[in-house]
């Protein structure tokens, strides 16, 4: 929390400010549990309307994700802050254009599958 | 929980899920070029802001600051199947930058804690950290051409590890040798899940 009176000048104030004004100004997300590899995959096709219809990060999440991704890969290939990423993924899943799907327990029968994937690398 | 849909109208081919794993250690003993050595794809990089009070040395009156500061995280993936998906992360090397394994390591199959015998003790505070939430890691002893060889016991000894932590001698830039350190990961993880409580 920021006292009203504080105010943020030069270099503490720029990093801070210029990805959150994508989010125009939310730091953080309502959304549900997005973790670094919660994978998201798009809802829809990208068309010429829905390119009308959204920002252009919007746009770009929507495209790199036809196939699953992981947040993570999502953020590093639009060179944003994962907490920025989590806010525009959520934005997206709530507009139904995006779903995701929460990282799985390594229970016993993840972790045989993980040893039998690997070996066959 | 398993999953968490958000919504139940499913397209073709994404019912995959993702699990990961940790690869920590000492700076430059290797954590970045085991990621690239084993991954499907060039590592990534992501990257968090992070809020932290500082206190400037020439400030007389006290107060705390926010400044906020980016803590870079290096990634690759491995394709298991078309259901699940491996990440493997590279921890953050600097010390001060320890909150972030809380959230790196939640969920998470384990850790590889690569040591350097020409300075074991740079992997001491990855081998606290794991040893102390019960988190399954091994050691990745890695072996840099021309090294002073040491015997897995002599590291055990020097790190003063548990007999059930496996120790493994590794050359990161060797596809064979980094399969061999994530198998015995999670072989280890197995073991430990089915041991009989303490």
């Amino acid at each position: 929390m920021t006292p009203s009176d504080q105010h943020w000048f030069d270099e503490e104030a720029g990093p801070l400010v210029r990805p959150y004004a994508l989010t125009r100004g939310r730091t953080t997300s309502k959304q549900r549990d997005l973790a670094m590899i919660t994978l998201v995959v798009a809802l829809q096709r990208v068309t010429p309307q829905l390119a009308d219809n959204l920002e252009p990060e919007g746009l770009q999440i929507v495209t790199m994700c036809q196939h699953p991704k992981s947040i993570a890969e999502v953020s590093a290939d639009l060179g944003l802050p994962l907490s920025v990423v989590k806010i525009l993924i959520g934005d997206l899943i709530d507009r139904q254009l995006l779903m995701f799907r929460s990282a799985v327990t390594p229970d016993i029968n993840v972790l045989q599958a993980v040893i039998n994937g690997i070996r066959r690398l | 929980m398993a999953y968490a849909d958000s919504d139940p109208n499913q397209r073709p081919g994404v019912r995959a899920t993702a699990v990961k794993l940790l690869i920590a250690g000492g700076f430059g003993v290797g954590k970045t070029t085991m990621v690239g050595t084993i991954s499907e794809i060039p590592p990534l990089r992501t990257e968090e802001l992070i809020t932290e009070l500082s206190r400037g040395v020439d400030d007389l009156s006290g107060v705390e600051q926010k400044k906020t500061t980016t803590v870079a995280l290096d990634f690759g993936r491995i394709t298991i199947s078309p259901e699940l998906v491996l990440y493997l992360f590279g921890t953050p090397g600097q010390d001060r930058f320890w909150f972030m394994w809380d959230e790196l390591a939640e969920g998470a199959i384990g850790a590889v804690v690569l040591a350097d015998t020409r300075r074991l003790e740079s992997c001491f505070p990855a081998v606290d950290f794991f040893e102390r939430r019960g988190i399954p890691f091994v050691v990745g002893v890695n072996c840099f051409d021309g090294d002073e060889q040491y015997q897995p016991d002599e590291v055990r000894v020097a790190l003063d590890l548990d007999d059930r932590v496996p120790i493994v001698l590794a050359d990161v830039r060797q596809r064979a040798s980094c399969k061999e350190l994530l198998v015995t990961l999670a072989e280890h993880a197995i073991s430990m899940a089915t041991a009989a409580p303490a």
